[in-house]
């Protein structure tokens, strides 16, 4: 019980291996009607195997796309994992947003931006450096959480954040919570990329999926270091910026448009 | 010291607990000489547990945690040990949760040996997919319309005729 897993020697996700799979996956899908395809190619690992240094999960936002007044990845995201949104708390400054929406406006041309922010999921996360307990840690495939089984509460990452991703669960939950998302008083939370479902195989996020059915297309999740991935590609075409490049955090969200 | 002494009340509850059990096998009401036992409730699924009834008695929190810990800082998700999949199979028919009422899998032991466990602080202590069979819950019920919209949303009368062909 107390022997874990070692990890294999040979990375059995190296990009080359990957790269193989998907172009058989891909060989193996079936085209049904063009863009649609039966057998979804998705980022599913074996369960019992542990997240890879080989993939880093990111999300493309193209701000250029992005509604105004949608606020489909927020409320996808409150549904996905059962927080309540600030409209509906009794609270609404104590209320969680693990994703929200911005709309932004250059004061000199009156242009007006519409981005949602969540937890960018740095690859040199502030709130990690200042986590007393070593709740706050990032997974080994960049997604960045909170152990919420030693996280005390302090908030110190919640003040260290650019983006205030973060927020404090202020009130008992009452067993409200999602069977698939555990959450609780007096813990710290943020957006964890729907670890959930990025463990099950999905490959997406909770956002994504409602941005793509909404018809917006303003955001895109994948492996950034498969450069066939379809993140890594438009990456590659479309400029992109971090928030608050200058901290040099190495960001997993990238923004175009902004 | 003190924490000594409750750990050490509480491995003789487990021995008390075990000795009862295997004498009262599964009875509803367990009663050693008129002495008040735990209830187990009975699993609604599987014919067994993941590992020996002796063993779980004894060792379930120790798979659990280090399960705990695989699962969220590793991203490991195999179901044996997992907390899902314990309240899967043993949420009481009844409440259709494993804690909500004094008779439910993981509070009767734990009151009977003065145990406390804050893990239905946040999580859920009913089965997968019931949070669906209540759209109704109040934490969700605003997004029942945000729902079905989707669902209608999801597969068209057009999408099903691109299929078909
Ligand atoms: C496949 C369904 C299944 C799963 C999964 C499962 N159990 Fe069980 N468990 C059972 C059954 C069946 C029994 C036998 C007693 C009964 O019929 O209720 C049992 C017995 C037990 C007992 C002993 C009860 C007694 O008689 O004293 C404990 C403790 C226990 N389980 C804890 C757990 C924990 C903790 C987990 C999660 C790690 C878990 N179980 C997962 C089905 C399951
Ligand atoms: C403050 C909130 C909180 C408390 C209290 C808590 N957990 Fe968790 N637990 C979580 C979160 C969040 C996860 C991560 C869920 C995920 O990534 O799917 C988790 C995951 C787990 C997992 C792995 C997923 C699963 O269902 O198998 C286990 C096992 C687990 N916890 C056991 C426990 C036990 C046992 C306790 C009580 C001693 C406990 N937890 C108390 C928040 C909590
Ligand atoms: C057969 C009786 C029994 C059942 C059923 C049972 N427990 Fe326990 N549990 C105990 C006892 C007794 C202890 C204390 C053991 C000790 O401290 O050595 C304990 C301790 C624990 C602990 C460790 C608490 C701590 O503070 O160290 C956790 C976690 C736990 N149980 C979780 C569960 C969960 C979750 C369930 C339901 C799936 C469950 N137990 C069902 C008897 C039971």
């Amino acid at each position: 019980m107390s022997d874990m897993k070692p990890m294999p020697e040979t990375s059995p996700n190296s990009p080359e291996r990957r790269r193989f799979i998907s172009a058989a996956t891909v060989a193996a899908g079936v085209t049904l009607v063009p863009g649609v395809m039966l057998i979804e190619v998705a980022h599913g690992r074996p369960e019992d195997q542990p997240a890879s240094s080989a993939v880093r999960w990111g999300m493309l936002v193209d701000a250029t796309k992005c509604a105004a007044g949608c606020d489909e990845c927020v409320s996808a995201c409150s549904t996905e994992n059962g927080w309540t949104p600030v409209a509906e708390s009794k609270h609404p400054k104590q209320a969680p947003q693990w994703i929200r929406k911005l709309e932004l406006q250059d004061p000199l041309t009156q242009m007006e931006t519409n981005l949602p922010m969540m937890c960018q999921h740095c690859a040199e996360p502030p709130c990690v450096d200042v986590c007393p307990t070593g709740a706050s840690f990032k997974r080994a495939d960049g997604i960045v959480l909170v152990n919420r089984h030693t996280c005390i509460g302090c908030r110190y990452c919640m003040m260290a954040c650019p983006y205030k991703a973060r927020s404090l669960v202020h009130e008992p939950l009452n067993d409200t919570q999602k069977p698939d998302v555990p959450r609780g008083i007096g813990c710290v939370e943020a957006c964890t990329f729907c670890v959930q479902k990025v463990d099950r195989g999905d490959g997406t996020t909770a956002c994504v999926e409602a941005c793509t059915a909404a018809g917006h297309n303003a955001l895109v999740f994948g492996d950034m270091n498969d450069p066939e991935s379809e993140i890594s590609r438009r990456l590659r075409e479309l400029p992109t910026k971090q928030v608050r490049a200058d901290l040099n955090l190495n960001l997993g969200v990238r923004y175009h448009g902004i | 010291m003190a924490g000594k002494i409750k750990r050490l009340l509480a491995l003789g509850a487990v021995v008390l607990t075990t000795a009862a059990l295997a004498w009262a096998g599964s009875d509803d009401q367990p009663k050693a000489g008129g002495a008040p036992k735990p209830v187990i409730t009975k699993a609604a699924k599987g014919e067994q547990c993941v590992e020996p009834n002796d063993f779980m008695r004894r060792n379930h929190m120790k798979v659990l945690l280090h399960h705990r810990d695989e699962t969220v800082l590793e991203g490991i998700r195999t179901k044996k040990y997992s907390l899902k999949e314990c309240i899967n199979c043993h949420a009481s028919e009844k409440t259709g949760s494993v804690a909500a009422s004094k008779d439910d899998f993981c509070v009767s032991c734990h009151s009977y040996a003065a145990v406390k466990i804050d893990c239905f602080d946040c999580h859920s202590t009913k089965p997968q997919g019931s949070m669906a069979m209540h759209p109704l819950n109040a934490e969700t019920a605003h997004y029942a319309h945000k729902l079905a919209a989707q669902a209608d949303r999801k597969i068209s009368a057009e999408d099903m005729a691109g299929i078909a062909q």
